[in-house]
C-alpha cells in the first residue's frame, strides 16, 4: 500500500511545492467554487488522506485550464493531482452517471455524445469531402481531424462545415477519416480514466499513422493538444486550423471579399493559448477579415479567463451557484462594445453562447468560431 | 635526488569521512608491502599540524625522497602537502596524492569493495611517484597596477582601496557615469541612509584620486597576457563633447531640440532627457554626452540650421567630429565588477507589466520615490507614453495612489523563467519602499504579497518588525495575475494562511524584480574566459574559501556580477577582491605554473596544431636549426602555460609532454588502474 502512495508523492513531485499559492491565486474557479488546488498539493502528501480527498466534490470543478501549472514557480502541474484523485474515484467505480455515460459512449461508439458511429458523417451533408483510404498510394496534403463535438453537435457542426468551405476556397488538398474516426480522448484523460485514454492513444495513433498524409489539422484545441503532446508515436505533424489558415492568408492562397462590418473580440481558448502559446495566429486571421473592428479583452492572451468548458466539465455539474466565468466573459465583451465574440474551440463556443442566453443578450452578442466568420467573408 | 626511490605513504582517516568506509589499517599494510615504500602510516587528520609533522620527521629519519598522501582531492590539500615537503627539505613536486575520499569513501557504501578500490588508487599513486621529477617554480614580475571593470559601488570601493594603498588603478565604466545601480536608489535598507549621501562622495574621490585613471563611456576590447602582465585594450567611445572643455553647465541639455523627449535610462524610462545629457545631476564625471543613436545631427545629419547645443555652448566643447579612441596599457591584476540587470518583468506577462501604466518595477519605483528623481520624490500615478504638455498649468495635477501593492519574487525562485535562485535583496528593499510610502503618504494602504520573508542580514529582522508595525500589510501568497476592473488594478492571489482566494483591488502595483546576470555578460566572458555558475552569474574559484577569486590567476570578482547581494555584501566583497589583488602587486612577483608542457624539438613537425588549440596562447612556432636545416617547431612560453595538457593530448607526433604527467609517470599508473 505505502509503496503505491509514495509514488503519488513522487508522481506529482509534491515535495517540490513551496505552498506559494500562485496556483490557487491563478485558478479561475477558485473564487466561485470550493476548489483550492494548493491545499491539494499539501494535503495529498499525507498518504492516509488520499481516499478522503478523492471524495471531495470540488476536484470535479477543475477545468484543466492549466493556469495553475503555467504559473507554478517550481514547474509543477497541480491540476494533475486533481486528475490523479479523479482516477482513484474512477477506479473505485464511483462516478457521476453523466460522466459514466460519456465514457461508455466513447468506449462503444468513439464519441462522448451517445451517438452511433454511423452518424459521424452526418455533418458533411451535401458538401463534397474526400474520405481518406488507409495506406493509399497517393499523398493527401491535409488530414482533417474532426472533433466529436464538431461532428455531432448541431450547433458546432457549422464550424466544421465552414472549415471545409474555407479549405476548398483556398484549394487545399484534404480529406477526413470518416466513420472510423474516434474521440481523441482529451477529456477522457482529464476525467481520470487512464486506461481508456491509453486505448484512445494506441488505437488513434495506429489509425492516423495508416494514412498517407503530410500533416494533420485539428479543429478543436483539445484534440490538437492531445495529438501533439500526449500521444505516443504519432508520425505526422499536427497543426491547429488557425496555424494553417493564417499561413494560407499570408501566402495569398485565401482571399476574403465580403465585409463583416462588426466589432469583434477574441476569446483565447486555454488549450490553444495558455497550453500551446498560440496567440498570434487567431488575431492575424480576424484582423484580416474585411470590415472587422478588432478589440481586445482586458484579460487576454496569457491572462485570458477560462470559459469552464474543459476538463470534462461538459459532463459534470458544478455545485456552485456563483456567476459562471462564461457569463463574466460575455458581460465584459458587451461592456467594451463588442458585437461578436470570436472563438477557436467548440467548447468555448457552446459555453459562451449559452452564457449570452443566460444573460439575455443573445440578440446583441453573437458568439462564433473564427471559421464561421471566415466562411461568411469568402 | 637521484638514486633509488624511497617512498613514504600516508593514509588519512579524515575523521570518519574516509575511515568510516575504508579500512585504513588494511590500506596502510598494503602500502607497506609495495616495492620502494620504506614507511607507511595512517593518521586521523593528515592535514593537521601533527599529521604534517609525521611527514617531515620521516623525511629526515628515513631519508624519504618521494611522498604519497592518500586522502582528499588534491584540489583541497595539494598546496598544503607541497609546503610540507618543502619544509622537510624536499622538492614539493615529489608529492603524489591518491584521492580516496571524493573518489572512494564518499561514493561507495560497501566497505570491502571501497577498501579494495582505495588500495588500487594508492598503488597507482605509488608507481607514479617512483618516476616523479623535481620541478623548479619560476617567478615573474608583477605590474603594480589593476584594471577594474565596472564602476558600481563594488568597482568604486575596490578602486579606492587599491589606489589608497599606492597602486595605479584603471577604472573602466561602460556608461557615461560611475555609480551603477546604487546611484539610482533613494534610501538604503535597513538603516535608511540616503544612497546619494553615502555614494556621491566616493564617486568624487574616484574622480580626484591621483592613482585612479577613470575611463567612462568606455569598454574593454581585448586582454592578453597573464597574472602580473596583462595587456589591456580599451575603447573610449566618442561622446562628442570635449571632456577638457565641458564645464558641466548644462546649457546644451536645456537647448537640445529633443530635450525631454527621450526616456532616460537612469530614470528607468520614467523621466526624460535630451540627446545631449547628464544621466543625473551628481554624475561623475560631470561631463555631458551626446547619444548618437538619437541626436538629430548625428543620426539624421541635420538639426535645424545649426545644432542647438553647439549654438549655446559657451565653452565650445561640442565636437561632432570626435572619434572613438583606443588606449592600451599594462596591468598586473584585474577585478571584474560589472554588476547586474533587473529581471525583465515582461517575461511574466501575467502581471501586465508594459500593459498597465501603474504596474512598475521596483527600480522604477525607486526613481519615483527619489527626491532627485523625475517627480522630485512625489509618488504619483503614472501616465506613460503621454507627451508632456507644453505649459505646466495645462496639465492636471497627477493623482496620488491611495493603495500600493508589492509583489515579491518576480523573476526569482522561479523555474518557469529559469531563475531558481533567491535574489537576496528584494524582501528588504520592498520593506524599505513600503516604509517610504508610509512616510510620504501616511494614509496610503500598503500591501505586500510574499511567499517567505527572508530577513537574514544584520538589522534586517528588526527592520521588518518595524515596517509591519507601521501598518504595512503582509499577505502570505504569491499573486498569479493582474487585470483591470474599472480604474483599479486587481491582483489575483490567495491568502495562503487562511486559504482564501482573493481579488485585491489597488491603484498601483510594484513588482519586486530580482537581480539577473547582465544581458551583455558574454562580452567579459569572452575576453577573460570566465566561467559561469548554473545561475549564469560569474563563477568564483571556490564557493567558501575563494569567493573573490576566479579560476584564472590574477583575475578577481566583486559585487553582484558574482551573485545577488546587497550593498554591504558587495562592498565587503570588493574590499576582499581589492586585498586579494594587492597581494601579488605588493609581493611584486608571482610564481607561475611549474607543471608546464615541453616540446621535444627533435621530433616536432611544426604543424602548428597545438598553437591553435592552446586556450592560453602559450605556444608559438619558432625557427630552429636542425642538422643544418632551418625548421619550424613549437615552443611553449612557460609563463603563459597553465598546464592544462590540451596540447599534449592533441600532438600528432607525440612530441609534447607535460611535466609531472609524462608518459613514464602516467602509463604505469594507468596500468595499475586498468589491469584486473
Ligand atoms: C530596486 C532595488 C533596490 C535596492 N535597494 C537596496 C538597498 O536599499 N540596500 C542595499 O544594500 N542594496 C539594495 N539593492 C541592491 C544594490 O543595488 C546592489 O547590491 C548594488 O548596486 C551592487 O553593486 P555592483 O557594483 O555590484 O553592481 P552595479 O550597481 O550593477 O554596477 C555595475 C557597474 O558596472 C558597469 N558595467 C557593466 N558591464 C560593464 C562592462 N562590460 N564594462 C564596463 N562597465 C560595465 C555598469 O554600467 C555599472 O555601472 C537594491 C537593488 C534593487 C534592484
Ligand atoms: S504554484 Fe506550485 S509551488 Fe506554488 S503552491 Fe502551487 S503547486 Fe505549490
Ligand atoms: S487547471 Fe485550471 S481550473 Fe484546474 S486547478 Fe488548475 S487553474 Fe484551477
Amino acid at each position: 500500500m505505502s509503496a503505491e502512495e509514495i509514488s503519488f508523492i513522487e508522481k506529482y513531485d509534491l515535495l517540490g511545492c513551496i505552498q506559494c499559492g500562485r496556483c490557487t491565486g491563478g485558478c479561475p474557479v477558485s473564487m466561485r467554487t470550493h476548489l483550492n488546488v494548493r491545499r491539494f498539493m499539501y494535503d495529498t502528501q499525507n498518504e492516509e488522506r488520499l481516499e478522503e480527498l478523492s471524495e471531495r466534490p470540488e476536484i470535479w470543478d477543475c477545468t484543466t485550464c492549466y493556469t495553475c501549472a503555467a504559473r507554478c514557480p517550481k514547474g509543477l502541474e497541480p491540476l494533475e493531482v486533481l486528475i490523479g484523485l479523479r482516477s482513484l474515484q474512477i477506479e473505485e467505480g464511483r462516478i457521476q452517471p453523466t460522466v459514466r455515460d460519456a465514457l461508455e459512449s466513447i468506449f462503444k461508439d468513439g464519441n462522448p455524445w451517445g451517438s452511433p458511429r454511423a452518424k459521424r458523417l452526418d455533418w458533411v451533408g451535401d458538401l463534397d469531402v474526400k474520405v481518406l483510404e488507409p495506406e493509399a498510394e497517393e499523398v493527401t496534403d491535409v488530414l482533417l481531424f474532426v472533433c466529436c463535438t464538431d461532428a455531432y453537435d448541431p450547433r458546432v457542426m457549422k464550424v466544421a462545415q465552414s472549415l471545409v468551405k474555407v479549405l476548398q476556397a483556398a484549394g487545399v488538398d484534404f480529406g477526413i477519416i470518416g466513420e472510423d474516426e474516434s474521440c481523441c480522448g482529451s477529456e477522457v484523460r482529464r476525467l481520470g480514466e487512464e486506461g481508456l485514454f491509453e486505448m484512445c492513444d494506441e488505437e488513434n495513433v495506429e489509425l492516423l499513422n495508416s494514412f498517407n498524409v503530410n500533416r494533420i489539422v485539428t479543429i478543436s484545441p483539445h484534440c490538437y493538444n492531445t495529438l501533439k503532446k500526449e500521444y505516443h508515436g504519432l508520425r505526422h505533424p499536427v497543426l491547429h486550423y488557425t496555424e494553417l489558415v493564417a499561413q494560407l492568408l499570408e501566402d495569398g492562397k485565401l482571399t476574403l471579399n465580403k465585409e463583416i462590418g462588426k466589432v469583434v473580440t477574441y476569446h483565447d481558448p486555454c488549450f490553444l493559448g495558455k497550453q500551446n502559446s498560440i496567440y498570434d495566429e487567431p488575431r492575424y486571421i480576424i484582423t484580416r477579415i474585411p470590415g472587422v473592428e478588432f478589440r481586445e479583452f482586458d484579460r487576454c492572451r496569457e491572462r485570458s479567463l477560462c470559459c469552464e468548458g474543459g476538463g470534462g466539465k461538459m459532463w459534470v455539474e458544478s455545485e456552485s451557484k456563483a456567476e459562471r466565468l462564461a457569463e463574466i466573459r460575455v458581460t465584459d465583451a458587451k461592456e467594451m462594445g463588442a458585437e461578436v465574440i470570436a472563438v477557436a474551440c467548440p467548447f468555448c463556443l457552446l459555453t459562451l453562447e449559452d452564457a449570452t442566453k443566460v444573460r439575455g443578450i443573445e440578440e446583441e452578442m453573437r458568439v462564433a468560431d473564427i471559421l464561421e466568420l471566415l466562411a461568411e467573408a469568402l | 635526488m637521484n638514486g633509488k626511490p624511497k617512498i613514504g605513504v600516508y593514509v588519512c582517516h579524515c575523521g570518519t569521512n574516509i575511515a568510516g568506509t575504508v579500512n585504513v589499517e588494511e590500506v596502510r599494510d598494503f602500502a607497506a608491502s609495495l616495492p620502494d615504500v620504506v614507511v607507511a602510516r595512517n593518521y586521523s587528520y593528515m592535514c593537521s599540524d601533527p599529521g604534517q609533522a609525521l611527514i617531515t620527521e620521516d623525511i629526515k629519519n628515513y631519508g624519504l625522497n618521494r611522498v604519497v598522501v592518500a586522502s582528499c582531492s588534491p584540489r583541497m590539500h595539494e598546496p598544503t602537502f607541497r609546503k610540507t615537503l618543502e619544509s622537510g627539505g624536499l622538492n614539493p613536486f615529489y608529492l603524489e596524492m591518491a584521492n580516496i575520499r571524493e573518489q572512494c569513501s564518499w561514493v561507495h557504501e560497501d566497505p570491502i569493495a571501497a577498501t579494495e578500490k582505495a588500495k588500487r588508487l594508492l598503488e597507482a599513486a605509488v608507481v607514479k611517484a617512483r618516476n616523479l621529477e623535481a620541478l623548479e617554480q619560476k617567478e615573474v614580475d608583477v605590474e603594480p597596477s589593476c584594471l577594474i571593470i565596472g564602476g558600481g559601488i563594488a568597482g568604486i570601493q575596490a578602486a579606492l582601496d587599491i589606489a589608497d594603498a599606492g597602486f595605479k588603478v584603471y577604472l573602466v565604466e561602460k556608461s557615461p557615469t560611475i555609480g551603477g545601480h546604487m546611484a539610482q536608489l533613494d534610501k538604503t535598507f535597513p538603516t535608511l541612509d540616503c544612497s546619494a549621501c553615502i555614494l556621491t562622495p566616493k564617486m568624487v574621490d574616484v574622480a580626484n584620486h591621483p592613482n585612479i585613471e577613470l575611463m567612462t563611456y568606455s569598454q574593454v576590447e581585448e586582454i592578453t597576457g597573464y597574472i602580473g602582465n596583462f595587456n589591456v585594450k580599451v575603447r573610449k567611445k566618442a561622446r562628442f563633447v570635449d571632456m577638457d572643455k565641458c564645464t558641466g553647465c548644462g546649457d546644451c541639455a536645456e537647448a537640445c531640440r529633443l530635450a525631454g523627449r527621450i526616456p532616460n535610462e537612469f530614470d528607468e524610462g520614467i523621466g526624460m532627457r535630451g540627446a545631449i545629457y547628464l544621466p543625473f545631476p551628481q554624475a561623475v564625471p560631470a561631463k555631458y554626452t551626446i547619444d548618437k543613436e538619437n541626436c538629430l545631427f548625428l543620426a539624421k545629419g541635420k538639426c535645424g540650421e545649426t545644432p542647438k547645443c553647439q549654438e549655446v555652448c559657451q565653452a565650445g566643447a561640442i565636437n561632432f567630429e570626435q572619434q572613438d579612441e583606443i588606449v592600451e596599457f599594462k596591468v598586473g591584476t584585474i577585478i571584474v565588477a560589472t554588476g547586474y540587470d533587473v529581471f525583465d518583468a515582461r517575461k511574466k506577462p501575467e502581471y501586465g507589466y508594459g500593459i498597465y501604466d501603474n504596474v512598475l518595477t521596483a527600480l522604477e519605483f525607486e526613481r519615483l520615490v527619489n527626491a532627485s528623481g523625475p517627480t522630485g520624490g512625489k509618488i504619483v500615478m503614472l501616465e506613460r507614453g503621454k507627451k508632456k504638455k507644453k505649459k505646466e498649468e495645462e496639465a492636471e495635477a497627477p493623482k496620488v495612489p491611495k493603495s500600493i501593492t508589492f509583489i515579491q519574487c518576480v523573476g526569482s525562485r522561479d523555474k518557469s523563467v529559469g531563475n531558481e535562485y533567491c535574489s537576496r535583496v528584494c524582501c528588504m528593499y520592498t520593506a524599505k519602499l513600503a516604509h517610504l510610502v508610509k512616510d510620504k503618504i501616511p494614509d496610503c494602504e500598503v500591501t505586500i504579497f510574499y511567499m517567505d520573508v527572508r530577513a537574514f542580514g544584520k538589522g534586517f529582522e528588526e527592520f521588518y518588525d518595524r515596517v509591519r508595525r507601521e501598518g504595512v500589510r503582509y499577505i502570505r501568497g504569491n499573486p498569479s495575475e493582474i487585470f483591470r476592473r474599472g480604474d483599479k488594478l486587481v491582483v489575483k492571489a490567495e491568502d495562503t494562511l487562511t486559504a482564501t482566494p482573493l481579488e485585491h483591488e489597488t491603484d498601483m502595483v510594484v513588482l519586486s524584480v530580482g537581480l539577473v546576470p547582465r544581458s551583455d555578460n558574454r562580452e567579459i566572458i569572452d575576453i577573460l574566459k570566465l566561467s559561469q555558475s548554473s545561475d549564469l552569474f560569474y563563477l568564483e574559484a571556490h564557493p567558501k574559501l575563494r569567493p573573490v577569486d576566479t579560476a584564472s590567476d590574477g583575475i578577481f570578482l566583486a559585487g553582484v556580477c558574482q551573485g545577488p547581494k546587497d550593498i554591504p555584501d558587495a562592498v565587503a566583497q570588493a574590499k576582499g577582491a581589492a586585498s586579494a589583488a594587492m597581494i601579488p602587486m605588493a609581493k611584486g612577483k608571482v610564481k607561475v605554473e611549474a607543471q608546464t608542457s615541453v616540446v621535444n624539438e627533435e621530433t616536432c613537425r611544426g604543424c602548428g596544431f597545438c598553437v591553435e588549440l592552446c586556450p592560453f596562447t602559450a605556444i608559438e612556432l619558432v625557427e630552429v636549426n636542425r642538422q643544418g636545416w632551418p625548421v619550424k617547431v613549437a615552443r611553449v612560453n612557460e609563463a603563459l602555460c597553465k598546464g592544462c595538457g590540451a596540447c599534449v593530448a592533441a600532438c600528432l607526433s607525440g612530441s609534447i609532454q607535460q611535466r609531472s604527467f609524462k608518459d613514464n609517470q602516467l602509463l604505469p599508473q594507468i596500468k595499475v588502474l586498468g589491469v584486473k
